[in-house]
């Protein structure tokens, strides 16, 4: 068995690929509002230099990341030890060198590793049109509205896969995240522009 | 040497791995092992099987091993079978 059928079956066994898949679309939406909110504040407040509008965008993914992992690590442990306790005292034995006692040490770090990199990898996404502007790769628009646009893409994809996990049309659910976007994008302009 | 053939061992484990994750985890053990699993009981958190495995020469510690892996525990040997055979050579 491979790290990653490994890490499925861990996953399975102690049946968190749900856990998995929630944390990837709270935190990743999260990530992707977030950047959002930065760059539309950045776009209504008047002129930023791309080199603040990149600092401060990479320094809200940093933290999104690192909350994520240390937020899920701590609360998965605590879970995964009362899970294994709860079916060590069902099995009258214990388990810690058993698939059961492996899932409680590395389910906790598989799921922080989500939970962490969904938002950071979706953010840095998000601000890729920045990086690329300041690079002096040419764009189409401007590179907040750039930004923006790839937001509100990954917002949509985010709607889409949970669309595909939940069995309903992709189409609606896609645009039923665009539309929280698009009143997150409309407030922000209301209140700081 | 005495070649264990059959056994019927009485298990308890927890609901994961199912039953059908389970016996082929143990069949994987040897190259010919033939496996059936019955649950005779589903507890909250735990299910008792029976399970029957049958081989040329089934090595007893490593199916032993197998359970204790997946979380499992082996309450009794229910059924023994076994055969002695003319050392080769």
């Amino acid at each position: 068995m491979n790290l990653v059928e490994r890490g499925r079956f861990l996953l399975h066994i102690t049946g968190t690929h749900g856990i998995v898949r929630r944390y990837f679309v709270v935190n990743g939406f999260d990530g992707a509002l977030t950047m959002l909110g930065l760059i539309m504040g950045f776009l209504v407040s008047g002129p930023a230099s791309l080199g603040v509008v990149i600092s401060a965008c990479l320094g809200a993914a940093i933290a999104l990341g690192v909350s994520g992992v240390s937020s899920a690590y701590v609360s998965e442990v605590a879970e995964r030890q009362r899970a294994l306790l709860k079916l060590e005292e069902a099995m009258v034995t214990d388990l810690q060198d058993s698939d059961h006692g492996e899932a409680a040490r590395w389910v906790p770090m598989l799921i922080a590793l989500v939970n962490g990199s969904a938002p950071l990898v979706i953010s840095l996404l998000i601000i890729a049109p920045l990086w690329l502007a300041l690079a002096g790769v040419p764009l189409p628009v401007s590179p907040l509205h750039a930004a923006i646009g790839v937001a509100l893409l990954v917002i949509f994809l985010l709607g889409v896969f949970l669309g595909r996990v939940a069995g309903v049309p992709w189409l609606r659910s896609g645009i039923r995240t665009l539309l929280v976007a698009l009143v997150t994008a409309a407030l922000i302009y209301l209140f700081a522009g | 040497m005495v070649a264990v053939k059959r056994l019927v061992l009485d298990i308890l484990k927890p609901h994961q791995p199912n039953a059908l994750e389970f016996s082929r985890s143990i069949a994987a053990v040897g190259a010919d092992y033939r496996v059936r699993l019955t649950v005779i009981e589903v507890d909250e958190n735990t299910e008792t099987l029976q399970m029957m495995i049958e081989g040329s020469a089934i090595d007893f510690e490593a199916v032993q091993s197998s359970i204790t892996d997946m979380g499992g525990s082996l309450h009794s040997i229910d059924e023994v079978e076994v055969q002695s055979e003319p050392d080769a050579g």
